[in-house]
């Protein structure tokens, strides 16, 4: 059988994992009935563990589905200290759901898969060696790659049926009220692991920092805790996200940030109290500067900003320029500081933020919404998951989720080296192509033909080339020459969710 | 042409390629390493080979390390390092530029 954007899928494995194809980016108002969490009833007067190695005693067993949150990114210190013990403990068969997977977990991981303690793996995206080791057929059942909403959404269905979720957090007290901004290693929003807090039957906090009762604010609530361990340190500081963002001075991505900003001045949603969601990187960060100087010389506010935010959307906060931020994730020190010190700037769960089967999420009310890719073709379809060797090595993250905006921006090199960006076919199907509206390069946009509206307000701007993205392909394969296709192998490694939870892709082995 | 000594050309910067060729018994033995080899490490060793041919240069060791440089750079990094190591950077041979 066929997703849409016209991607052949495994029957067997569609059949055996009950899935349907990808149909259509529309969600449509079905009626949804979410699952709850089994609850073990205690006065909250012993939940205080004193180490990992009993908790996880108490915990986990063989065939369960544990969950981690990725707040801490390459400065994480639970992840690799609670898999330590739990394959020590010698658990096998067990299924890892964690919001995302970054690049310290991938040792563990792998050493994991190897001696049968994980045997199934849902995340956002992998990297470096782990994506690696699964892209040359290192775990024997596909990975299943969901966004951030729709690992919110099959949390709620029942899909992920987390058994134990085992949450770091800067502070907590001794009956697991817990927030992300207080204490030694801080990242600001909790917006990912709210979802596990709430859904999971057993949640085991494990902080460095054990404050008076009450903790307020709380994210995580007493409510749903069932142990607070102590442990030495949850997490470095340093590598949590980048301290400083600096403003890049590469030309070519200041030109795609000043031509991307002309896309959103002179399109009709650039209006007082539009909505707009960046994300990070260098490209997307500069268009921040960008737009503030528009929006100052316009006069325009923004009614909200979403998503993943960095100190120059919280900058805007403070400037006024921005009415409110809605937090799901903190990328800097800068923001996850501003979140503690600005009312204005709301966390939100990942229901909230992203998503689709609910009663309005964040993403819906989008105007403007700024995206990277790997690669992206001339049916608008993007990847953002595996790279030119056909290796996995990305995340969907909010990508599928933030694209229902209203005007859905794709930022990119035109090339980057020697691999062309802008192709006749994306490796992997990310993104339908349906819910991009506009391509941007150093060298010119390429707009949706389906958007005849922009197609006539972005036309006859001086300083903007519009291009038909089959154009753009051909310039780019000109510069670079002809790939030769990758090889790949029947077996399928992964497969990719739309973020209906529908099938779109499926990663193959690679054939080195 | 013939290789005198063993030469390079070119630095490991991005879009860049670093060649060295130095001296060979007999055909041309081209060792390349790059992240595109996969998709374009067929097309990379046609334009060294190429040319060589083109100087000139029948028997050859080339070490290739490949940073996603573009044909055009590739075949100016083998003509620098065939001069290099034919001696001739004095005299180039303008007709095969």
């Amino acid at each position: 059988m066929k997703s849409k954007v016209n991607r052949e899928l495994p029957d067997d494995l569609m059949q055996k994992l009950d899935y349907k194809p990808f149909e259509t980016t529309e969600i449509g108002h079905p009626e949804i009935q979410r699952v709850a969490p089994k609850v073990h009833v205690s006065t909250g007067d012993d939940k205080i563990v004193d180490s990992i190695k009993q908790v996880v005693a108490d915990t986990v067993k063989d065939g369960m589905t544990i969950s981690f949150h990725h707040h801490f990114r390459n400065g994480d210190f639970v992840f690799n200290q609670v898999m330590r013990v739990i394959i020590d403990a010698g658990i096998k068969n067990l299924t890892l759901a964690p919001s995302s997977l970054t690049g310290v977990m991938n040792d563990m991981v792998i050493e994991a898969i190897k001696a049968g303690t994980i045997t199934n793996i849902t995340s956002s995206g992998m990297r470096g060696s782990l994506g690696d080791f699964v892209s040359h057929g290192g775990l024997k059942n596909p990975v299943i790659f969901r966004s951030h909403g729709n690992r919110a959404r099959a949390i709620e269905h029942g899909d992920i049926k987390i058994d134990v979720a085992f949450l770091g957090v800067p502070s907590a007290d001794r009956l697991g009220n817990a927030n992300g901004m207080e204490g030694n290693a801080v990242f600001g929003s909790l917006g990912y692991a709210l979802m596990d807090a709430q859904y999971a039957d057993q949640v085991v906090l494990l902080t460095d920092n054990i404050v008076d009762y009450p903790n307020t604010p709380a994210s995580i609530k007493q409510t749903q805790v069932d142990y607070v361990v102590k442990v030495d340190k949850v997490g470095d500081p340093d590598k949590i996200g980048s301290g400083a963002t600096r403003f890049t001075k590469d030309p070519k991505e200041l030109k795609i940030a000043s031509m991307v900003n002309d896309v959103i001045t002179h399109s009709p949603y650039f209006k007082d109290g539009f909505s707009f969601q960046t994300g990070s990187g260098g490209a997307a960060l500069a268009v921040t500067r960008y737009l503030r100087q528009s929006m100052i010389d316009n006069q325009i506010t923004a009614s909200f900003a979403l998503g993943g935010i960095t100190k120059p959307t919280t900058d805007l906060l403070n400037e006024g320029l921005v009415k409110k931020v809605m937090d799901v994730q903190d990328f800097d020190k800068g923001a996850a500081d501003s979140m503690h010190t600005n009312g204005n700037q709301q966390e939100i769960d990942a229901s909230w933020y992203a998503d689709p089967d609910n009663k309005g999420a964040m993403v819906d009310q989008l105007d403007v919404v700024i995206l990277s890719a790997l690669e992206i073709d001339t049916k608008f379809n993007v990847n953002v998951m595996t790279g030119s060797d056909g290796v996995i090595r990305g995340a969907i993250g909010g990508h599928q989720d933030a694209a229902t905006g209203k005007l859905t921006i794709i930022s990119a090199p035109l090339v980057r080296g020697r691999i062309a960006t802008v192709v006749p076919d994306v490796t992997t199907v990310v993104t339908p192509g349906d819910s991009v509206d506009v391509l941007v390069t150093e060298f010119g946009i390429a707009i949706n033909p389906k958007r005849t509206d922009l197609i006539a307000v972005l036309s006859n701007i001086p300083g903007l080339p519009v291009y038909k993205i089959e154009d753009l392909q051909k310039m780019a394969e000109k510069r670079v020459g002809t790939p030769k296709p990758l090889e790949f192998t029947d077996r399928t490694v992964a497969l990719i969710e739309y973020r209906d939870g529908t099938v779109i892709d499926t990663v193959k082995e690679v054939k080195d | 042409m013939e290789i005198k000594k063993t030469a390079i050309a070119g630095t490991l910067e991005s879009s860049d390629i670093q060649l060295m060729i130095s001296q060979a018994d007999s055909g041309i033995a081209i060792d390349l390493q790059s992240d595109v080899k996969k998709v374009f490490g067929d097309q990379i060793e046609a334009v060294i080979t190429t040319t060589l041919n083109e100087m000139g240069v029948t028997s050859a060791k080339v070490k290739a390390v490949d940073k996603g440089a573009l044909d055009c750079v590739i075949k100016a990094r083998t003509i620098a390092a065939v001069q290099r190591a034919a001696e001739t950077t004095a005299t180039p041979a303008w007709e095969v530029l």
